[in-house]
């Protein structure tokens, strides 16, 4: 469906935003016709969140706005004030953002920040408010309307903040609602509901903005996409005609990029083709060290391992309930779950950062969770970690020759007295390191804050690998990365395990990213693991209802 | 778009954002004029002779009360003493109590912050409560409590200031210990093998002392000015020393005949401060960058 600009509620023609001497939106034209959701995708600085906002008039301190046109709802807004600006926010156009705690306010019962656009807009009684309050907080599926416009946003769960949000967005029953990466803090299963409703709101005639990261998402919901990259829409047209058979490299490395469904060792990033146009994927080899070879010892065993948390009540909180779980010598062990389930402490656990209450975590059949820290100390070398926010994990006064030095050290590190090595062999070990992770020389110079957050992750895995470990807990290695630079770390995870013979347990949300990357799978909710079992099984049929919902709910690509 | 220009335009940005970081680096005027400044300070305490253009201490009776001239660049006093020279002879005293007063305030909040956050709760809490007190009152009277116990003179008030500057940087100290602590970049450290004490050295220390020493910086300006007050009460340094604080109080009395004997030191002291804390900025913002 292509909207005619006759009775397009949203006109965008040359829309060009520029910052100082940096143009950031360089011509972006897109019409919205009512009822019809266009999705704008592209990577962080693409450009799409200014496009977004500059249709508010919310473009930001000193940007400079321009336009060939610029109408919503049939009214020109170029050149607009920010009075017309505001009559024009909430009425015309209603905004949801990535993270309702944030967009709402924390002291104010979510009711009265529904009602205030009803109240500075329409002057409506305090009566009708209400009602029309009431009203639109049921339209947006929230249960028990007339209990939760008293909760403040603190007080609600990620996914009812979300649709307060949007209820916020749509009190006025504006023609226009522009949501801006409305899914991305939420986990899959409340995810697939807020999509659910607002493709709702969409057949409801509502015309809809949808900025996205997220392929899946966009494929679940847009009529039309549109990529971005650096400031410019590089291809646009149907979900099925862009998704489908995307016509430009970029568009068509954003989608190979997407780990979902691409089976387990399967290169993801086109990085090493010289052209991007090959969307087959090149397999490789099978790994050199083959599981169960040594499966009766297990490199790292939970073993009825619980862990408890006191909470502000007095009482405790269960974050790990009754866990048993293995990982053999060269196998990755994905685990997956919403946040909250656990995981994190489990790795806390894996590492003996924390101490179980109940049950024992062995380290190659030896104890590990029941040593004294100065016993344990010399075998850390052998489990690595590696970090969601690689950047926290470096001291931020260290450069990144010094922090892979430090890392290399090793033993002579730690015995203060041991003889260190020498400054040549040391420089020598830094730089092999950088090549091992696919960075060059020159980096050991820079400090990690200038690096991006791809390189960053790379100094991160170096680190882990200097001190050759025997296994690797990874903690949501990617989840903060853009999809394209997500599937080179995920890459060289790969690689880097196969020429290594490493284990790992890796843990993220996505169940695309842990299906790429798992041999087994163990599936965590509210602290137990409620499933394991070969990756490929338990994603095709799953055993456990929890599981299956995981699953279901997962936005997908369809390939 | 090809595949080249692809990487091309990666390549470009990279640059750029390479260059934005060197531009960053680059100190501001007003740095470099408050860097000169000191610079200039440093000197004066070093070479008092040789900087000043005559000896602060000789009385003249002809020469009282002249207003600034060629001869005298910042005029003379009641005693015919060149005002210029009796500065630049008080540089030094200045400086030495700011400094001194400020290192002796960074040690005691060192120690009652190190205390805190590594003694264990009871500790924490009785230095936590200890602060607070401190705190409530006002730090010039805390200064003037001290005075009045252990009497007047450069050396009680150069320790009164330290004293009552001491409370704060406790806190401050305390929250960045516990802070890093609990950073993921210690855990990382934990993670790899290192034992607590290698951890202290290499990155509690470091990372926890260091905005401390922006943090003194910004604080000797604080201190010169403390220290002044008390002299100007005739609390510090007594009136024939050449100090700044001093020779404000001495010449308060000929305010309305000899206005550069009150202007000229007091010049001397916001410049001081001025330039100590715009330093101190320019450090806290290298600081930040860093991290």
């Amino acid at each position: 469906m292509t909207a005619n600009g006759a009775d397009a509620v949203l006109e965008l023609e040359e829309l060009r935003v520029a910052f100082g001497h940096e143009e950031v939106v360089r011509g972006v034209s897109l019409t919205i016709a009512p009822g019809e959701c266009v999705a704008i995708v592209g990577e962080s600085g693409s450009g799409k969140s200014v496009t977004a906002r500059s249709l508010l008039g919310m473009a930001g301190e000193g940007a400079r706005v321009e336009a060939e046109r610029l109408r919503i709802a049939g009214r020109d807004l170029r050149g607009a004030g920010e009075r017309e600006w505001r009559r024009v926010r909430g009425r015309q156009a209603g905004l949801v953002l990535q993270d309702a705690l944030v967009a709402l306010d924390p002291l104010r019962p979510v009711g009265r920040e529904i009602g205030d656009a009803l109240r500075i807009h329409d002057r409506m009684p305090r009566g009708a408010r209400r009602t029309r309050t009431l009203e639109v907080l049921a339209d947006v599926g929230m249960p028990d309307p007339a209990a939760a416009v008293n909760r403040r946003s603190g007080e609600l769960s990620g996914g009812l903040r979300q649709r307060a949000l949007l209820a916020s967005a749509l009190v006025l029953d504006p023609p226009l609602l522009i949501a801006d990466e409305p899914t991305t803090a939420l986990d899959a299963t409340v995810q697939a509901r807020v999509l659910e409703l607002l493709a709702e709101i969409s057949g409801r005639g509502t015309a809809v903005l949808l900025i996205s990261h997220d392929l899946a998402v966009v494929a679940r919901l847009a009529d039309r996409v549109l990529v971005m990259r650096e400031g410019r829409v590089v291809e646009q047209g149907t979900v099925d005609e862009v998704l489908g058979a995307p016509s430009e490299p970029y568009t068509r490395a954003l989608i190979a990029a997407v780990p979902a469904e691409v089976p387990r060792g399967a290169l993801l990033s086109s990085e090493g083709s010289p052209v991007i146009a090959h969307p087959e994927r090149v397999p490789i080899a099978p790994r050199a060290v083959s599981r169960g070879e040594s499966a009766d010892v297990p490199l790292l065993a939970f073993d009825g391992v619980v862990k408890t948390f006191p909470n502000r009540g007095g009482g405790r909180f269960t974050a790990v309930e009754e866990v048993s779980l293995a990982v053999h010598a060269g196998e990755t062990v994905g685990l997956v779950g919403e946040s909250g389930s656990g995981k994190t402490t489990l790795a806390r656990l894996a590492l003996a950062l924390t101490t179980p209450d109940r049950g024992v975590v062995t380290l190659e059949g030896e104890p590990w969770s029941e040593l004294g820290e100065r016993e344990r100390r010399p075998r850390r070398r052998r489990i690595g970690a590696i970090y969601q926010d690689a950047l926290s994990s470096f001291d931020p006064r260290w450069n990144v020759g010094r922090i892979l030095a430090d890392a290399a050290g090793g033993q002579a590190a730690n015995d203060a007295g041991a003889r260190h090595p020498s400054r040549a062999n040391t420089a020598r070990r830094v730089a092999e390191l950088l090549d091992q992770v696919g960075l060059a020389g020159g980096v050991a110079v820079r400090e990690p804050l200038t690096l991006s957050g791809g390189q960053r992750q790379r100094v991160a895995i170096a680190r882990a690998l200097a001190a050759a470990p025997e296994i690797l807990v990874c903690d949501e290695p990617v989840s903060a990365l853009d999809v394209t630079i997500q599937a080179q770390i995920l890459d060289l995870l790969d690689e880097l395990q196969r020429e290594r013979g490493l284990a790992m347990l890796f843990i993220s949300h996505d169940l695309g990213v842990v299906r790429h990357m798992a041999d087994r799978v163990a599936v965590m909710q509210a602290g137990r693991i409620v499933e394991t079992g070969p990756a490929e099984r338990v994603f095709a049929a799953p055993g456990h209802p929890y599981t299956a919902r995981l699953v279901a709910d997962a936005p997908r690509l369809a390939r | 778009m090809s595949e080249l220009e692809l990487r091309q335009t990666t390549v470009d940005a990279e640059a750029a954002h390479d260059r934005e970081w060197a531009r960053r680096g680059r100190p501001r005027a007003g740095t470099v004029i408050a860097g000169a400044f000191v610079v200039l300070l440093l000197a004066a305490t070093a070479f008092p002779a040789f900087v000043a253009t005559q000896d602060p201490n000789a009385i003249s009776a002809a020469d009282a009360f002249q207003p600034p001239s060629t001869a005298h660049w910042f005029g003379t006093d009641e005693s015919g003493r060149d005002i210029y020279s009796r500065i630049v002879a008080g540089t030094g005293t200045s400086l030495l109590i700011g400094v001194t007063a400020t290192v002796i305030g960074l040690a005691l909040g060192l120690l009652l912050g190190v205390l805190a956050s590594f003694g264990g709760r009871v500790v924490d809490f009785g230095v936590g409560r200890l602060v607070e007190v401190l705190f409530a009152f006002p730090g010039l009277l805390l200064a003037l409590l001290v005075i009045v116990v252990a009497g007047p003179g450069p050396v009680t008030a150069t320790i009164a200031v330290g004293l009552s500057t001491a409370p704060g940087y406790a806190r401050i100290i305390r929250g960045q210990l516990v802070s890093i602590r609990s950073s993921q970049y210690v855990e990382a450290a934990r993670v790899l093998g290192r034992p607590p004490r290698r951890i202290l050295i290499a990155h509690l220390l470091p990372n926890a002392l260091l905005p401390l020493v922006v943090l003194g910086t910004l604080g000797i300006g604080q201190a010169i000015v403390w220290a002044a007050a008390l002299s100007y009460l005739g609390l510090g340094a007594q009136p024939p020393a050449a100090e700044w604080g001093a020779m404000l109080s001495a010449g308060r009395t000929y305010l309305q005949t000899a206005w550069w004997m009150t202007v000229f030191p007091g010049l001397a002291i916001v410049g001081t401060t001025i330039a100590t804390t715009v330093l101190g900025r320019a450090l806290a913002r290298r600081e930040r960058g860093a991290r």
